[in-house]
């Protein structure tokens, strides 16, 4: 023991501990379920992810098996297109992106010398979204109900009701839901990484992983948006006959196209980029040095994050677009090799610099690598659009994007699995059982795929579901079936090897790789992720500062107690992590659940349409965040300022862009402006596709437009004035100009729905009047939704919740108002302004 | 008034050069697609859509390397080799300027890439 422990008596330094202990404990019992702690959430988000996985895995040996042999009946056509549709669906949707979103929830806290993410409920909230959209969209096939069009759900197969049955409903709203989860996450992780991070963690010294979980959180902020807004005219259509995608009423599937693949696109390197992430913390440790190339590999990350935006038309080559488009594409697609060679030549670098130990996570990572590269390479075959005219839509591409996927993130995320197994549990898995794993893995994923390669150029096209016999591909599909049936045998293994028991193993050492980064100091036992917040001086704590590890568990740095009976956090700055306030963030709770399920509850009852579930359930919900946001949000501490011990004393509360709050609406508001534009971006593609895109249908009334886009700026401008008058200490004219504003969001609404109203706009005529109809509903919610803010803010007021120094509440709704300015003013000009101006 | 910024405290400038990059795509491409959907509304020929990205491409490559330029000045022009991992302001600073400038670099690269197919592309075929 140290001389400054025994200095302090014993006794306090104990009952620290157990008041610490007590704020971050799990409730027992069957309430064990109500944690939002950030280790049980990101072990139930990774396990629910890993048996979805298993589930589509499932699928594809059943796929295989009828393709094993020509003129198979193992499965029906249907059963057949329901298998691919949900293989394709789960393993994007329910395993690829979200495994890393519980990766990150579970790693991110200690990683950063964090004890907890900013939005703990939001959290749990994402998850339970996430598992009851998934065992929803996954259980259809058990009633013959899934979604049967491709993961693409390309119209006009997937909007006709007759081919599609109810699985696009499943697929369109199931998967909405779970978008919106991601958001949730994406906010989660944003504001967790730039303002939470631990004392003296400047970003020059930040984990790798962080860097690359911040740039892919930034990209599903702007890549899922689209894809919530294609779903929603999707939707509109299959369920009021709302052409968008309807030809032969100026509607174009194009459009569709276009919006789910700039979803599509980034979110091969929203996957990619996370499994990339978890090497950049494997390769170091085993090469036992820093990461040779930092700056590269932020370079790569940032680069590779914007380029993959550029991408998107390359998945529609053969939609008979101009050439001079295709080529903008091409050469994206060619540009963003650049940045994904850079970091496999860091690592390669990193590898030659050190001492390479050959562990089971490297023999996943490196054997992942050079399955991604084989991937990558192919990928820039197919990104020459003359090629990919060939190529299209044959097994070469489904051999390419399996190499790319299995090889860029399913391997890394074992490598990551054996690597981190002793932080869940305090020991190792079996060294010679991942080894097998492995083996059986990387052999029967290559005799798997890469015969499919041949298959394709032989002009095996993918989704059929059988063939004839006499055309030369029997044998290359017997091959992949064989490789494919290894593969399991080796994820088998791997499963075996974490669900076997492992009492009887003595609990492993700490840090037993003998890493250099924070998350290692973390004890499975624990729920405080750390035990007192660490002051960070090195990009490898753990290898520079020698005696980090063992300060930290005597509670010698920040926040070591937990007396006022919260559980606390240190909000630092972006740039040098100097602490700025006290986080008190929300503990246990049912609200996460019950505002999940009903949530979730309306998008299965609209799935029905039953109305009025539908209703129920969303009423609900909505009780629930409102009931969630009053008692969880925006508290007035008990005191203004609190000793987070080595003498400093920070804020316990926070407004405007200094709280987290601030951020996380921004963050969630920028998400929603991609989504707002995506709509736009339809306005002027109907417009760009048709000589006259109105059709000679009357355009929404120019004076009502103009009339509902002033009154939602005087909206505006009077919740400005609000913040003022109150920041003054003048309570009762903030209420009166807030109650103002109200009246005329009310006012704006209403000429806003007269402006296409009056005319007479038909939606289901054509898609003229449906796009118009689409954009002022947009902005009606919103403002439904602003109005809700505003009623919110005058009762927090009331209630003494809100005061001229504790305004946090008022200062997000006006950072929320800014964007619904920005959105009402674009509506209005465009719907009422710009068919005259044509 | 100074022509050349000062030098800001902010994470946003490490992402100047790829939004530029994301700019110049987005007006050669949405450029482009209009003017092959509806190429009576200029009147011009096909070569005022190459004259127009080449013009885009010369104010992307300038603002890059503007960017680039203040990217190498917070690097403090190249005095001190990476990896920039010090505890301090200074490092921080530098190792942000360094990041910058390899961003620049590759945005330049790719701002090229995304021109070349106007030295080709001749009509709107598809």
């Amino acid at each position: 023991m140290s001389a400054a422990v025994t200095e302090r008596s014993r006794q306090e330094y104990k009952a620290q501990e157990e008041r610490l202990r007590a704020v971050w404990a799990n409730p027992a019992g069957w309430r064990y379920w109500t944690s939002v702690n950030n280790y049980q959430i990101g072990l139930w988000y990774g396990s629910a992810a890993f048996a979805f996985m298993l589930f589509a895995g499932v699928l594809a040996l059943l796929m295989r098996l009828q393709l094993a042999v020509p003129d198979n009946d193992f499965l029906s056509a249907d059963v057949f297109n329901q298998a691919f549709t949900l293989h394709g669906t789960v393993m994007m949707f329910l395993f690829a992106v979200p495994i890393f979103e519980a990766v990150a929830i579970f790693l991110l806290p200690p990683m950063l010398g964090a004890r907890e993410m900013p939005f703990p409920r939001l959290g749990a909230f994402s998850f339970w979204s996430f598992l009851l959209g998934g065992i929803f969209v996954c259980g259809s096939i058990f009633f013959n109900a899934a979604p049967s069009a491709g993961w693409f759900m390309y119209p006009p197969l997937a909007t006709d009701k007759e081919f599609s049955g109810i699985g696009a409903d499943i697929w369109l709203l199931g998967l909405s839901f779970i978008e919106v989860a991601s958001i949730a996450a994406a906010v989660e992780l944003i504001v967790g990484i730039m303002k939470c991070r631990a004392p003296g963690m400047r970003i020059n010294l930040m984990p790798l992983f962080a860097w690359y979980l911040l740039i892919v959180a930034g990209m599903i902020l702007f890549a899922f948006p689209p894809l919530i807004a294609g779903d929603l005219l999707f939707e509109m259509e299959r369920m009021f006959d709302w052409p968008f995608f309807d030809a032969a009423r100026g509607g174009d599937p194009l459009l569709w196209q276009h919006l789910f693949w700039i979803f599509g696109h980034p979110e091969v390197y929203i996957i990619f980029l996370p499994a990339i992430a978890l090497m950049a913390m494997i390769v170091p440790t085993f090469s036992q040095r820093p990461i040779v190339g930092y700056s590269w590999i932020v370079l790569a990350a940032v680069g590779t994050g914007f380029l993959s935006f550029g991408l998107w038309v390359h998945h529609m080559f053969a939609t008979g677009l101009p050439q001079i488009s295709l080529a903008f594409f091409s050469a994206a697609s060619e540009a963003v090799a650049i940045p994904t060679g850079v970091q496999i030549f860091v690592f390669i670098a990193t590898m030659l610099a050190g001492r390479v130990i050959f562990s089971t996570p490297m023999l996943f990572g490196t054997g992942g690598l050079a399955i991604f590269i084989i991937g990558g390479l192919t990928g820039v075959m197919v990104a020459l659009a003359p090629f990919d005219w060939q190529a299209h839509d044959t097994y070469f591409v489904v051999a390419h994007l399996h190499y790319v996927l299995i090889g860029g993130m399913l391997f890394p995320v074992v490598a990551g699995l054996y690597y981190y197994y002793p932080l869940i549990d305090a020991k190792k898995l079996s060294d010679r059982l991942g080894r097998l794993a492995f083996w059986l893995m990387f052999c029967g994923f290559n005799i798997a795929f890469f015969p499919m390669h041949l298959s394709g150029l032989r002009g095996m096209p993918r989704r059929v579901f059988t063939y004839p016999a006499e055309i030369g591909w029997d044998w290359l599909n017997l091959i992949s079936t064989a490789g494919a049936f290894v593969f399991a045998a080796g994820v088998l293994v791997v499963v075996f090897d974490v669900l076997r028991p492992k009492h009887r193993q003595p609990r492993g050492e700490f840090n037993p790789w003998n890493a250099g980064t924070l998350e290692w100091i973390s004890e499975p036992e624990e729920n405080w992720g750390v035990r007192s917040i660490p002051i960070v001086r090195s990009r490898y704590p753990l290898w520079d500062q020698k005696d980090l590890a063992r300060k930290v568990n005597e509670g010698r740095y920040y926040l070591p107690d937990a007396e006022d009976g919260w559980r606390e956090g240190l909000v630092t700055t972006v740039l040098d992590a100097e602490p700025v306030q006290v986080l008190r963030v929300g503990g246990t709770s049912h609200v996460t659940i019950v505002s999940a399920l009903s949530l979730g509850a309306a998008f299965i009852a609209l799935t029905f349409h039953w109305w009025i579930a539908t209703a129920l359930a969303a009423i609900i919900c909505f009780c629930a965040v409102i009931y969630w946001l009053w008692t969880g949000t925006g508290e007035i501490p008990e005191k203004p300022e609190k000793d987070v011990g080595l003498g400093l004393s920070l804020p316990l509360y926070a407004s405007g862009p200094d709280s987290v709050g601030w951020w996380a609406m921004f963050i969630t508001m920028v998400g929603d402006g991609t989504a707002f534009a995506s709509l736009v971006f339809g306005y002027f593609f109907y417009w760009t596709i048709h000589a006259d895109f109105t059709a000679g249908i009357a355009g929404p009334n120019v004076v009502w437009s103009l009339a509902a886009a002033s009154l939602f700026a005087a909206a505006w401008g009077l919740m400005v004035a609000a913040r003022t008058v109150n920041r003054r200490g003048a309570t009762a004219t903030m209420r009166g100009v807030l109650v103002l504003s109200l009246l005329t969001t009310v006012a704006a609404s209403a000429a806003g729905l007269a402006a296409p109203w009056f005319p007479g706009m038909d939606p289901t005529r054509h898609v003229y009047p449906a796009i118009v109809w689409i954009l002022v509903i947009w902005v009606l919610a919103h403002a439904a939704l602003g109005t809700v803010m505003q009623a919110y803010c005058l009762a927090r007021s009331l209630a003494g919740r809100l005061t001229p120094k504790h305004d946090m509440d008022l200062g997000n709704v006006v950072l929320y108002w800014h964007f619904l300015l920005i959105t009402a003013v674009i509506t209005f000009a465009i719907i009422g302004l710009f068919p005259a101006a044509m | 008034m100074r022509l050349v910024p000062k030098q800001i405290e902010t994470l946003w400038t490490l992402f100047t050069a790829p939004v530029v990059w994301a700019a110049h795509f987005l007006v050669c491409y949405i450029g482009a697609a209009i003017y092959c959907a509806k190429p009576e509304l200029v009147g011009l020929g096909f070569s005022a859509v190459r004259a127009g990205i080449a013009a885009a491409t010369v104010i992307a490559l300038s603002l890059i390397a503007l960017s680039a330029w203040l990217a190498w000045r917070q690097w403090g022009f190249g005095t001190d080799d990476p990896p920039h991992d010090d505890p301090t302001r200074r490092d921080r600073t530098l190792f942000q300027g360094f990041a910058t400038l390899l961003l620049s670099g590759l945005s330049f690269i790719a701002v090229i890439f995304t021109a070349m197919p106007a030295l080709f592309v001749t009509e709107c075929i598809r």
